[in-house]
């Protein structure tokens, strides 16, 4: 159990169910993972199976009930609200919907995540925040508002967004799902390569069979289980 | 320095961006909150200006104390006491001077078009002082005469245009109870809640007017001291050393008396500041609607802010922050149109309504109250934003 390393992510037998009484559902089912910096892993399986259930409790969204969860060496299992609203700072997060606030430009979005850094000047935080979205090749829509962005945009915010707050841990859930096929490639190439550069490790939910290429290693989930790998 | 560190700190403004990029709504908002505020201005302007309006000629007495009856409860029903009490007053050696004044109201007939009107007459010495104004021991001078009156040129217009014909220099004359009288003069006093007009007369004169009144009998004796005296002390041994049928009371007191009789025996006082009240729930209810809709609608961005890392608190201080800038926004509105709507009432009622500062003061205090209040009760809905939905 004492886990003496400098893993990501450490899961040892985690449970966690929903509902109460007759109702109680066991959505994850003794799960173990580890994730070592800078690796990038792809999680399938059908839906219904727990993956973002799973997602959300790395993401320190959700309360552990059983098992032990450390994310950046912080255990989770038994953790104040505190302490995870703290440790979310340090991993970024990419959504389904890309969960872009409307009034805000792509630059103040981005700018939301530069924000939670400390130390940086409000001029060199939306210098950053500007960078970021040169980097996301979007340098010529600073102060559009995501209603005049295409979908791929948006997403390249979003993008720009996890990355200014310099997680060391992204969590995305189904990045392309609202994309073509080309536009989805091109986001998860963009994601793995910024995600590298800053030595940052990723784990992607997807559904999505044209990227399971850019996964350093791929795990199957079915039935609340990750299935041995293939 | 201060100012460096926050502008190197601050953050995107987030409340402003929320408010500022949804116009109809924040308009809705500052509409609503303005209507509050101008109520809240009306109500509790209408209400003070009211009982300034109801002490316009005490305020302007000559006098330290004043005598009165003790059955007089107001300036509308001013029962009268022996002059001679007066006279026994002067015994003190603090009092250097008193005037003895007679105040009724009378038919004032207007020249125009022959209406008559109850007019609030004072009678008085023209060789004692009465008022503080100036130039008014000249006109003063003028009452010697017989039949002669001053005029108060803001009493309200039904009187006729006695001040622009006077000024015009026309011989103005007209009746007073059915007996004939001449202006010789135009004073500013003011209409009070009681009295829509005002002149002022000689004894002799107002005892003409007024044949019924008992002979030595007045309804106000003014009283001037030493420089220097205690006044409250002068009260005291005054109230001791006189019979009962009159009460002795300092200016202020006196003028206390009346506004206390308009705050606490009508319902005046009462019924404004229903009125006022009936604003500041009205903008606490649109206030509320809007900031609460403002953070149902944003509740899947507030819960990605806070999957992101942003803790309650400071979600908690956007919404208080939009609280505190519609509170700003709708106030300066509301302190415009209460400016006018002032001059407005000034001009057609010509009620001394003010902006003070006090009332601008405490009208801010109470949309600012308005605001965060409903901002407080909007903040509860924020707790529906749970991150861990998002996904």
């Amino acid at each position: 159990m004492n886990n003496i390393n400098n893993n990501t992510l450490d899961i040892v037998s985690l449970n966690h169910w929903y509902g109460h009484g007759e109702m109680r559902r066991h959505v994850l089912q003794s799960v173990s993972m580890e994730i070592s910096p800078g690796e990038v892993v792809l999680l399938t399986g059908p839906s219904g199976c727990g993956k973002t259930t799973l997602l959300t409790l790395i993401g320190a969204l959700r309360k552990v009930q059983d098992g032990d969860l450390k994310v950046l060496g912080k255990q989770l299992f038994g953790a104040s609200r505190k302490t995870r609203q703290k440790l979310r700072k340090n991993i970024g997060m990419i959504f389904q919907g890309h969960n872009l606030l409307r009034c805000l430009t792509a630059e103040q979005n981005v700018q939301m995540g530069a924000d939670l850094l400390n130390g940086f000047s409000y001029k060199a935080r939306r210098a950053q925040s500007r960078e970021w979205l040169r980097t996301v090749g979007l340098e010529d829509h600073l102060s559009k508002l995501p209603h005049d962005l295409s979908g791929g945009q948006k997403q390249r915010v979003a993008i720009a967004r996890a990355l200014a707050a310099r997680p060391k841990l992204l969590l995305a859930d189904e990045p392309t799902s609202a994309l073509d096929s080309s536009t989805g490639r091109e986001i998860v190439d963009l994601l793995k390569k910024l995600a590298s550069e800053q030595s940052c490790s990723v784990l992607m939910v997807t559904h999505d069979p044209r990227i399971l290429d850019v996964a350093d290693r791929l795990l199957r989930m079915e039935d609340g289980q990750i299935l041995p790998s293939v | 320095m201060e100012l460096n560190n926050f502008l190197k700190k601050r953050k995107i403004p987030l409340a402003w961006l929320l408010l500022t990029r949804q116009p109809l709504r924040i308009l809705v908002a500052i509409a609503g909150i303005a209507f509050a505020g101008i109520l809240m201005f009306m109500q509790l302007g209408f209400r003070d200006g009211l009982f300034d309006a109801s002490v316009t000629v005490h305020k302007l007495f000559d006098a330290d104390l004043v005598l009165i009856s003790p059955r007089s409860k107001s300036s509308i029903s001013m029962s009268g006491f022996p002059r001679r009490r007066l006279i026994q007053a002067m015994a003190h050696k603090d009092v250097i001077g008193t005037t003895a004044v007679n105040w009724n109201f009378l038919l004032w007939r207007n020249p125009e078009n022959l209406s008559t009107r109850s007019i609030l007459a004072l009678g008085f010495e023209p060789s004692k002082p009465l008022l503080i104004e100036s130039n008014f021991e000249r006109k003063a001078d003028t009452l010697k005469n017989k039949g002669r009156v001053l005029f108060d040129d803001l009493s309200r217009d039904e009187f006729g245009p006695i001040s622009a014909w006077f000024k015009e220099g026309r011989l103005v004359e007209t009746e007073v109870a059915g007996k004939r009288v001449r202006v010789s003069g135009i004073v500013s006093l003011g209409p009070s809640f009681g009295a829509d007009g005002n002149l002022i007369t000689s004894s002799e004169t107002y005892l003409q007017l007024s044949p019924g009144n008992p002979k030595g009998s007045i309804e106000i004796g003014l009283v001037r001291l030493k420089k220097g005296s205690d006044i409250e002390n002068v009260v005291r041994s005054l109230n001791l050393s006189l019979p009962s049928d009159v009460k002795v009371m300092s200016l202020k007191s006196f003028i206390d008396f009346e506004k206390n009789y308009w705050k606490s025996s009508t319902s005046i006082g009462f019924i404004f500041t229903l009125g006022a009240a009936m604003g500041f729930v009205v903008g606490c209810v649109i206030v509320y609607q809007i900031l609460y809709s403002d953070v149902s609608d944003h509740l899947p961005e507030y819960a990605t802010l806070m999957a992101m890392g942003y803790n309650l608190k400071s979600l908690l201080g956007v919404v208080a922050r939009e609280g505190l800038i519609l509170s700003v926004m709708g106030y300066i509105p509301a302190y415009v149109s209460g400016q006018a709507l002032y001059a407005l009432v000034r001009s057609s009622t010509k009620l001394p309504v003010e902006m003070s500062f006090s009332r601008a003061l405490t009208i801010f205090c109470l949309i600012l109250f308005m605001c965060m209040g409903s901002a407080l009760a909007a903040m509860k809905k924020l707790a529906d934003a749970d991150p861990a939905e998002i996904f």
